[in-house]
């Protein structure tokens, strides 16, 4: 996981996107609140990146012109309308291994995404909820895990399992990457520890599984779904790093398999482009389409992230040009222009304003 | 100063759950890699060499496990993490003495500059909110979301293969004679240009979009609208009011993304071949090279360890409140 995301949550700030507690709006309810996520566009495109990969996960080798290991007498050709994606020094059909690989990446991210996800969470809820010495004890072995650096950790782990298949570099990637998500949960749940809801439901003799499971949990589901995210990322990167360097099994294709053909081929003094060019863009589309769920998360939990830009343009157009203290809070209503307005004398009688005299 | 003791004491016991990880993995793992290598060059390892890898690698199975736990750990003392069978017969604490300079020099510089540039840019991002600034966003994604080694095979392809502007593979030019002169130093700058740039193109999406994110949650703060409203100049505002508190969570973060970076850097070396641990470790892999592989990823451990220490300095020095305490 790199620094790409912020899990820095500011504690008034509420997960669920719902006071816990307190009535939801009326309005919201309406609105349909289960669905409000999918209303991000950011969200959503990803979603709809995400389910295409999957599609093709599944189809893939059925929907593939050829087979990926076959060999052609047309070595190291560009794309052209046979070869989609052009071919490798033996003759293979590149754009056939790209959709074949889908599958392997596919499952070592998800795999390794809910695993790791599930150790964050009993983890990092354990210790938050807790608090005291089993506390003292998780946080510091999660901080070990994210202090020791995990792809040299991984790559001595799953480098001395011979042909290391699909579920153990799942496993092992898992292993290592659970802490940060862990992290995140444990502040998280610590924050909500003490509130009203969670004293109440003490009060109301409780059981402590019960407290955590029903209660706590639900008001964290923002905070996993994003850690989540964001293990897949980092579990794709990985496993995409570790068959390039030939750690993993190469005889089975994935978009690191292809990569590693290629570099060890000499994909790139014959200039063949076409060879890792395809792998590397099926990868970042997967990432960025992670990234794009993980904003849409961002936002829907942080409202002053999803309403910053947009006030900001509206208020330009009224010749404002926007500093501080201009991210008013957008509960997505359904008249945006409304809203924007609305907003803007809101902030304008609030804030500061620095009128432009130069435009 | 407790914070200082407190960071410590996490650091000892890392280094500590570093070393057991060590030693315990190649005793878990089914098979045994040693023996065969063994065999193979039997009669060249000399008597000691062949004690120190039975104890690295847990073959002196007659001892308890505590007793070769203290001997495993003796012998790290020594400095002996066994010998190389890539390097053969060089041992592999001298393998990763003469490239871990070069590793440390390329991820430091380039790191520091995707650090700077990506906190400036992601600062101004922040603070210039919903202008063009902010098409710069998809872009650092899309960058954020590619593997290093990537970019790194599209660097060479353009500017090694294409244009023969840098050179594609190598720490300096062969045949020069590693020295402290001009012409070693600017060959060593030469082959470094184009490894380096490549990193600090891929990781700096990451800094910019933290920073960028910070500023936005801190921009909205009270202090900020009453440092406006005072009516100080704006670039005051922003860099000292703003970026100032802003920049806090990027040097934590700094601590925890540098083990990611550090991994993306390994996987440069290999693809420039550039003469660093990354590289060291890859040809291990290649000739399964149990005793550098370990080894390598000691080094890195705690070299890691070093390099945050160094980030808590940092902090501690950024933060009063942390040295308040106590």
């Amino acid at each position: 996981m790199t620094a790409t995301t912020n899990y820095e949550v500011p504690p008034e700030s509420n997960p669920a996107g719902s006071l816990p507690g307190a009535p939801r709006s009326k309005r919201a309810r309406v609105g349909g609140t289960q669905f409000l996520f999918l209303r991000n566009a950011k969200a959503l495109s990803g979603l709809v990146i995400l389910g295409l990969f999957t599609l093709i996960a599944i189809i893939g080798p059925w929907i593939a012109p050829y087979d990926p290991d076959a060999f052609s007498p047309d070595i190291v050709q560009p794309p052209s309308w046979a070869h989609l994606m052009g071919t490798t020094h033996l003759g293979q059909d590149v754009f056939s291994q790209v959709l074949v690989g889908t599958r392997y990446v596919m499952v070592v991210g998800f795999i390794s995404g809910i695993v790791a996800t599930i150790l964050a969470v009993i983890v990092g809820v354990t210790a938050g909820y807790l608090g005291g010495f089993s506390d003292e004890v998780l946080s510091l072995t999660s901080n070990i895990f994210l202090v020791i650096p995990a792809l040299p950790l991984i790559i001595i782990i799953a480098g001395q399992i011979d042909d290391a298949g699909m579920l153990i570099i799942a496993a092992v990637i898992s292993l290592t990457a659970w802490a940060w998500g862990a992290r995140v949960l444990r502040a998280q749940t610590m924050s909500h520890r003490r509130r009203d809801y969670v004293e109440a439901a003490r009060a109301n003799g409780e059981s402590t599984p019960r407290i955590i499971l029903a209660e706590i949990l639900p008001n964290l589901t923002a905070i996993i779904a994003s850690s989540f995210v964001g293990t897949v990322t980092f579990a794709v990167l990985t496993q995409v790093t570790l068959a390039f360097i030939g750690v993993t099994s190469i005889n089975d294709w994935s978009w690191g398999t292809i990569l590693y053909w290629a570099q060890s081929n000499q994909a790139l003094i014959r200039g063949a482009w076409w060879w890792f060019v395809p792998a590397g863009l099926a990868i970042a589309a997967l990432g960025v389409a992670l990234a794009l769920v993980n904003f849409g998360i961002d936002e829907f939990v942080n409202p002053r992230l999803r309403s910053t830009g947009k006030y900001a343009k509206a208020l330009r157009k009224r010749g404002v040009r926007a500093r501080v203290g201009f991210t008013p809070v957008d509960l997505g209503t359904k008249s945006e222009r409304h809203a924007r307005e609305q907003a803007a004398e809101a902030t304008a009688a609030s804030a500061v304003i620095i009128k432009e005299d130069s435009k | 100063m407790r914070f200082f003791i407190r960071r410590g004491i996490f650091y000892v016991i890392t280094a500590w759950a570093a070393v057991t990880i060590n030693f315990f993995l190649p005793r878990m793992m089914p098979g045994d890699p040693i023996t065969s290598l063994l065999v193979k060059y039997q009669g060249q390892i000399s008597p000691d060499a062949i004690q120190s890898l039975r104890v690295l690698f847990g073959l002196d199975t007659q001892d308890s496990l505590w007793t070769q736990y203290i001997d495993y750990w003796g012998q790290l003392f020594r400095g002996d993490l066994g010998i190389s069978f890539t390097f053969f017969p060089v041992p592999v604490n001298q393998v990763l003495s003469s490239s871990l300079p070069w590793t440390l020099g390329l991820v430091g510089i380039a790191t520091i500059l995707s650090v700077l540039i990506g906190t400036a840019v992601g600062m101004i991002i922040g603070w210039r909110r919903g202008t063009k600034a902010d098409a710069v966003l998809p872009v650092a994604t899309f960058f954020s979301a590619v593997p290093y080694f990537w970019f790194g095979l599209i660097a060479i392809l353009l500017f090694a293969v294409t244009w023969k502007i840098f050179p594609a593979a190598k720490g300096y030019q062969p045949g020069l004679i590693p020295g402290w002169n001009w012409e070693f130093i600017s060959s060593v700058m030469y082959h470094g240009t184009l490894p380096a740039l490549t990193i600090v193109i891929s990781s700096v999406a990451g800094w910019i979009l933290g920073m960028r994110n910070m500023m936005v949650t801190v921009g909205s703060e009270d202090y900020v609208t009453v440092a406006q409203a005072k009516g100080l100049k704006e670039r005051t505002v922003m860099v000292g009011y703003a970026a100032r508190n802003a920049v806090l969570p990027q040097v934590s973060s700094f601590a925890l993304a540098l083990g990611f970076i550090v991994g993306g850097t390994l996987v440069m070396e290999m693809v420039f071949s550039y003469p660093g641990i990354g590289y060291v470790l890859f040809q291990a892999i290649g000739a399964k090279d149990y005793p550098l592989m370990q080894g390598s990823f000691l080094v890195i451990t705690l070299s890691i360890l070093v390099m945050n220490m160094l980030a808590d300095v940092v902090y501690a020095f950024l933060d009063p409140r942390t040295r308040q305490e106590g």
